[in-house]
């Protein structure tokens, strides 16, 4: 990719990763690791892949977006903002009482296409927009991002059989393999792994990646775009709680808010971050 | 006031569990990654060796629980409300109700009360889910000391028993030096004439606190805590219809299905009165702090106490 533009996504990220610390600071509460997780990737579909419109959310043609692990919800929200659906300063209504931007994504929120929250149910709704993409051949395409802790669910492995069965191609789900889930390492817990192979033996055209690298997902997303007759698993190797450094694969961080401490700590990093990252601009 | 002890039921859930353990050489532990927060993760650090992590598989837990039954051990399987009861529901109804195997499912962060995890979390539908399988027992308790006492009380009996806890700590209201589970009976801790509050887990302090400042104002308001939703305690239901004439139900669940249904099923058949029912109101709930939560669904004394005043007219 050109080096602008990979800076330029860089600084978006930044962005979408300080929406998502200040809203689970004023939140007390929610999903800080699996939502640093993914905040390259969100940045990279919404900024460069998607054709979604902030000032026409609903429009019928447009790519749809499922975030299957609900939890992190933050990351989803803040890249909206960053993309224009609402301001950036509505983070800091995240979870409080009377807002609109809920725990977990609902569908009446400006962007978000799909409530989720129950792991494992997304990517079967995302499955659902594909089908009606492809039975009224529409252009669309349909992206969902599942936990690789979520990829533990049943209906996960439903919903792979299915997709495959019916050549889903619009369909591109990406595992966010961070290697953490609640109770420990996917591998302590109750191991999906080998994620890449399943999914191959379920018939997906499977694709693995750097998940904090532009490039990288730029290579593996121009792939899954030449794919036909089957759907698309991106396997993207990520760090849970990226970009912060003391939340960086610590499981501790999976549903912990920051304390007013660690919180500037974290924007005080990001700050700097983003210092350097426009200083190159 | 300020001396008033608060726990959460899913803090006693893990500690019986951890208490229980010697007595009960069969009792194993099963969670689907939720151990921190449903608190088997004390079990789990003390009994290693007989807890057993599932993932995030809640079917596949339930029917792992059926088979560990089957073949003679008491297990736990836990998990949110949502989940234990709601994303399992047929696996439990067919695997765990229908052989009617000795499967205990502590199911935490029920109800509004789980806060800003917001709607789908919020499980108001688990008691009703639950009630309607053949031969489940079904356990709401109202604090810490209920709630320890329930978990000895699901393992003595011999069949199915879901067991509900919260995530928010509420007051400890029972003496636990004192204090006598009796599985299936409702408990009278108010008399009263005009009017019996029936009320089922955290609503059982916020009843009691209703039926205090009803006093101030001369009304004279029984209160009943139905610690096990089933079976029903139908002979308290029907003696409170009878003598008191009216009853006001609270319950931090859906009015479809729950205590406020299973009371008005009872007094149909038995003595007919009029019921209020107080839960949550046919609607989802939303992200907020607990606590303004409950105000806002009206699930407290100051609600309880103004829905009686309005069925006596005053
Ligand atoms: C069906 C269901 N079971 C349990 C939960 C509770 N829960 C929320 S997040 C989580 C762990 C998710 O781990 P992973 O999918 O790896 O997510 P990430 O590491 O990306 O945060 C669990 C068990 C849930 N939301 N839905
Ligand atoms: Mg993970």
């Amino acid at each position: 990719m050109d080096e602008m533009l990979v800076r330029q996504l860089q600084i978006h990220a930044c962005h979408v990763r300080m929406g998502i610390i200040e809203g689970v600071y004023h939140a007390k509460s929610g999903h800080p690791g699996g939502s640093l997780s993914i905040a390259d990737l969100l940045t990279y579909l919404y900024f460069t892949r998607m054709h979604v419109y902030p000032d026409n959310p609903d429009f019928a043609e447009r790519d749809r977006f499922v975030l299957s692990k609900g939890h992190t919800a933050p990351a989803l929200y803040a890249t909206l903002a960053e993309k224009g659906f609402f301001p950036m300063e509505e983070m800091k209504t995240l979870r409080h009482i009377g807002a609109r931007l809920q725990g977990h994504p609902c569908i009446t929120i400006p962007g978000v296409d799909m409530s989720s929250g129950s792991l494992g149910q997304g990517i079967s709704a995302a499955c659902g927009m594909a089908l009606a993409g492809k039975h009224r051949a529409d252009n669309y395409r349909v992206y969902t991002v599942l936990g690789d802790g979520e990829i533990e669910e049943g209906q996960v492995w439903e919903a792979a059989m299915f997709a495959a069965h019916y050549g889903l191609d619009n369909l591109t789900a990406i595992v966010d393999n961070n290697g953490l889930q609640i109770d420990g390492k996917i591998t302590d817990v109750c191991s999906p792994e080998p994620i890449p192979d399943k999914f191959a033996a379920f018939g997906w055209h499977v694709i693995e990646c750097d998940a904090h690298d532009f490039d990288d997902l730029d290579r593996a997303f121009r792939e899954a775009e030449r794919v036909t007759m089957q759907p698309v698993a991106i396997i993207q190797h990520s760090t849970k709680g990226k970009g912060v450094s003391f939340m960086e694969n610590q499981v501790g961080w999976h549903g912990t808010a920051p304390n007013q401490e660690q919180y500037e700590k974290a924007m005080a990093e990001l700050t700097e971050q983003l210092r350097r990252l426009e200083e190159q601009a | 006031m300020s001396d008033v002890i608060k726990k959460a039921t899913r803090e006693s859930y893990g500690e019986a569990l951890v208490a229980l353990a010697e007595k009960y050489p069969n009792l194993i532990v099963l969670d689907a990654d939720l151990a921190a927060a449903t608190k088997t993760g004390m079990f789990k650090k003390a009994y290693a060796d007989r807890f057993y992590d599932c993932g995030i598989a809640e079917a596949n837990m339930m029917g792992v629980a059926a088979g560990l039954a089957a073949a003679g051990m008491i297990p736990f399987a836990s998990s949110f409300a949502m989940f234990a009861a709601g994303r399992a529901f047929e696996i439990v109804r067919n695997s765990i109700g229908y052989p009617h195997l000795n499967v205990k499912i502590g199911a935490t962060h029920a109800g509004i009360s789980v806060g800003e995890d917001g709607a789908t979390h919020q499980c108001c539908e688990d008691l009703a889910l639950m009630r309607t399988i053949p031969g489940m027992t079904v356990i709401n308790p109202a604090d810490d000391t209920e709630a320890k006492a329930a978990v000895e009380a699901a393992i003595l009996h011999d069949g199915p028993v879901y067991c509900r806890f919260g995530r928010l700590a509420v007051p400890v209201i029972n003496d636990p030096a004192t204090y006598k589970f009796e599985l299936g009976k409702g408990v009278t801790l108010r008399e009263g004439k005009d009017i019996a509050i029936i009320a089922t887990g955290l609503l059982v302090n916020e009843a009691l606190t209703a039926a205090d400042a009803l006093a101030q104002e001369g009304i004279s308001a029984r209160v009943i805590n139905i610690h096990t939703i089933k079976p029903l305690d139908t002979e308290i239901v029907a003696k409170a219809a009878a003598e008191c004439g009216r009853i006001v139900t609270a319950e931090e669940h859906s009015i479809i299905g729950g205590l406020g249904s299973a009371v008005a099923e009872a007094v149909c058949e038995s003595c007919p009165v009029p019921v209020r029912r107080i839960g949550v109101n046919d609607t989802f709930g939303h992200s907020g702090p607990a606590v303004e939560l409950l105000k806002q669904f009206g699930l407290s004394a100051e609600h309880i106490a103004e829905v009686v005043r309005e069925e006596l007219g005053k």
